[in-house]
């Protein structure tokens, strides 16, 4: 909550961080863009840019051009709205749960999202791409759901003993969801399709065009306006729902909500990429080490924070072993297993 | 004024409540008094309307608790839980803050009155010069202040309180127990120590979940019901130098 501005001049301090944050972004863009298997020159890539948004009108070459227009810069922008949608899902999650583990990953619901969208694609309940972010969707609720009743079911709840019980739930469900996953491509997929599908269940932005980019840009950013918007009630669940409530927080209606639209970023982003861990879990963290535990600087900061660390992944995947690109999910799980174990040793207290 | 009629509750099973009917007057501070398991906690959460009862209605000034958005309850009634904790890095400050919550939104943003009342809240139960502390780093007792101070900062007509006085050294349990009573507000607040609780205006008496006695502190808290009620041998002293009653316990042999 951004309640109290911190000391005199913080509205113009505020612009002044968030102008810092876009440039870091467009810096983080355009190295997503630049570095790569060839290097283009940044100054080929914002001729480009000028070609194409402005009607510039340089002579470059085709080839140069098709690849930092329809591979590197999609490429890079997806990244930055996978990383920002699944950022801010781990903060709603963490606060909403009041667990430090928490994140889609972890919590199977990216997992229910692969088998929602395997379902659609292989085993052919309906078409297309709106219809695959759909099973999708269906798939991410309905493992929430599951390890939601299970983590209850098993006496979870607030504090030390709730916190395992919802993290065992999601390790069940998850286990449960890639289980279900592997059936129907046993069951459906030849093995061309088959090898397809393993590579981009460990997250993969291979094969990014631009109807991706007008998927992943407006749901991160409606995702994350939505979550923006409850910034005050995501504080008052510091001391539990029911504290919440008294504060007046429809708890209800806002876990609805906010459950809802994290749902909907992972099972859009994991549609696209595949399930992508760690994001969720670790740049909350990060982000609370940075800005502090309110959410009205939360949810920003995590924002940015996730969309950037996605790019630098994905240069990083591209980059680490030559002529050859690593699936991203195996980067950000490099980062992210060992932030995972810190935190645990921490003792499940948020850093 | 909150108003309870004929309330039941249960929880697997077990009666937690029965029959309760409870009228506040206002201005007035309410001693819920009773043995462990007597349902207290469970009536001041009925009356703070986080749990709907089985049976029986909450009235808010006459409309139904339920049908109230909880924003409007929230200005109108702050509820302080038994030792509400928190993993979150937040400053003694920040959880005070929390109370505004109720009335803050888009139109209308955080400003210098809440500012202000955040202050006051502070400096009424003696924490400003531990605001900026980190909650981990605070003792039981200063938790349990800042709790009663978010409960303030809510600027409610009505409070209800669950054992505030809990992990309270003696000062700060006379000092908690009288801004209470002196607050311009409706008060509602659970009692485990007999004594304290003759600072309220009126006593209720809860035994296994039925309210048995509800009245001013002398006519209410007799030997005969204190051992009915809680199983004790009560013997009522005056105190030489100003005249005031005390009861002495002991076990019933």
């Amino acid at each position: 909550m951004s309640l109290a501005v911190a000391g005199s001049g913080g509205a113009g301090r505020r612009i002044g961080v968030g102008g810092l944050a876009l440039a870091g972004l467009a810096a983080a863009l355009l190295a997503g863009v630049v570095i790569g298997e060839t290097a283009l020159p940044p100054l080929t890539v914002l001729q480009v840019l000028a070609n194409k948004v402005l009607g510039a009108g340089y002579a470059l070459d085709p080839v140069d051009e098709g690849i930092i227009w329809n591979y590197r810069l999609t490429r890079a922008i997806v990244a930055a709205a996978c990383g920002a949608g699944l950022a801010v899902s781990g903060v709603v999650l963490q606060a909403l749960l009041r667990n430090a583990l928490a994140d889609p990953y972890v919590l199977g619901i990216s997992a229910g999202a692969s088998t929602g969208a395997v379902a659609v694609t292989i085993a052919g309940l309906g078409a297309g791409l709106l219809s695959l972010s759909f099973g999708a969707f269906i798939g991410a609720i309905l493992a929430f759901g599951i390890v939601a009743l299970l983590a209850r079911a098993a006496g979870g709840g607030a504090g030390a003993a709730g916190a395992a019980q919802i993290v065992l739930a999601g390790i069940a469900g998850a286990q449960l969801f890639n289980a279900l996953t592997a059936l129907i491509i046993a069951k459906s997929a030849n093995s061309d399709q088959a090898r397809g599908i393993m590579f981009w269940l460990m997250g993969s932005l291979g094969g990014v065009r631009w109807p991706d980019v007008w998927l992943a840009v407006p749901v991160a950013a409606a995702g994350v306006l939505i979550v923006a918007l409850h910034t005050r009630a995501l504080d008052a669940f510091a001391f539990g729902s029911e504290a919440a409530a008294s504060l007046g927080v429809p708890v209800r209606r806002v876990q609805a909500a906010l459950i809802g639209t994290s749902a909907m970023i992972t099972a859009v982003m994991v549609s696209m990429v595949g399930a992508i861990g760690f994001v969720g879990l670790v740049i909350p963290h990060a982000a609370r080490f940075l800005v502090g535990p309110r959410h009205g600087r939360l949810i920003p900061a995590s924002a940015f924070m996730g969309a950037v660390f996605l790019i630098l992944a994905d240069i990083l995947s591209r980059v680490v072993i030559p002529g050859q690109v690593l699936p991203i999910g195996v980067v950000t799980a490099l980062v992210g297993a060992p932030a995972f174990a810190a935190i645990l040793v921490r003792g499940g207290r948020r850093l | 004024m909150i108003d309870a009629e004929d309330l039941c509750y249960s929880v697997r099973g077990r009666r937690l409540l029965q029959g309760v009917t409870l009228g506040l007057h206002p201005g007035e501070t309410l001693g819920l008094v009773g043995p462990n398991g007597s349902g207290k906690s469970t009536l001041l959460r009925l009356l703070a309307g986080l749990t709907r009862p089985e049976a029986g209605i909450v009235r808010l000034d006459g409309a139904p608790l339920a049908s109230l958005p909880r924003r409007t309850v929230a200005q109108r009634v702050a509820f302080v839980a038994q030792a509400a904790e928190t993993a979150e890095r937040l400053t003694g400050r920040q959880v005070v803050e929390l109370g505004r919550t109720p009335w803050l939104d888009a139109l209308a943003p955080w400003s210098e009155a809440d500012e202000s009342i955040v202050d006051g809240a502070l400096a009424t139960v003696e924490m400003l010069d531990l605001a900026e502390r980190q909650w981990g780093t605070l003792s039981g007792g200063e938790r349990q202040r800042l709790h009663i101070a978010r409960a303030l900062a809510q600027r409610p007509d009505i409070l209800l309180l669950d054992e505030p006085t809990n992990h309270l050294d003696i000062r700060h349990q006379l000092a908690i127990l009288s801004l209470v009573a002196d607050l311009p507000v409706t008060s509602v607040i659970a009692l485990h120590d007999l004594n304290q609780a003759r600072i309220c205006d009126r006593i209720a008496v809860l035994h296994h979940g039925r309210l048995v006695a509800l009245g001013p502190a002398e006519e209410v808290l007799t030997p005969d019901r204190l051992r009915a009620v809680f199983g004790v041998a009560a013997r009522e002293l005056t105190d030489p130098a100003d005249g005031s009653r005390l009861f002495h316990f002991h076990a019933i042999a």
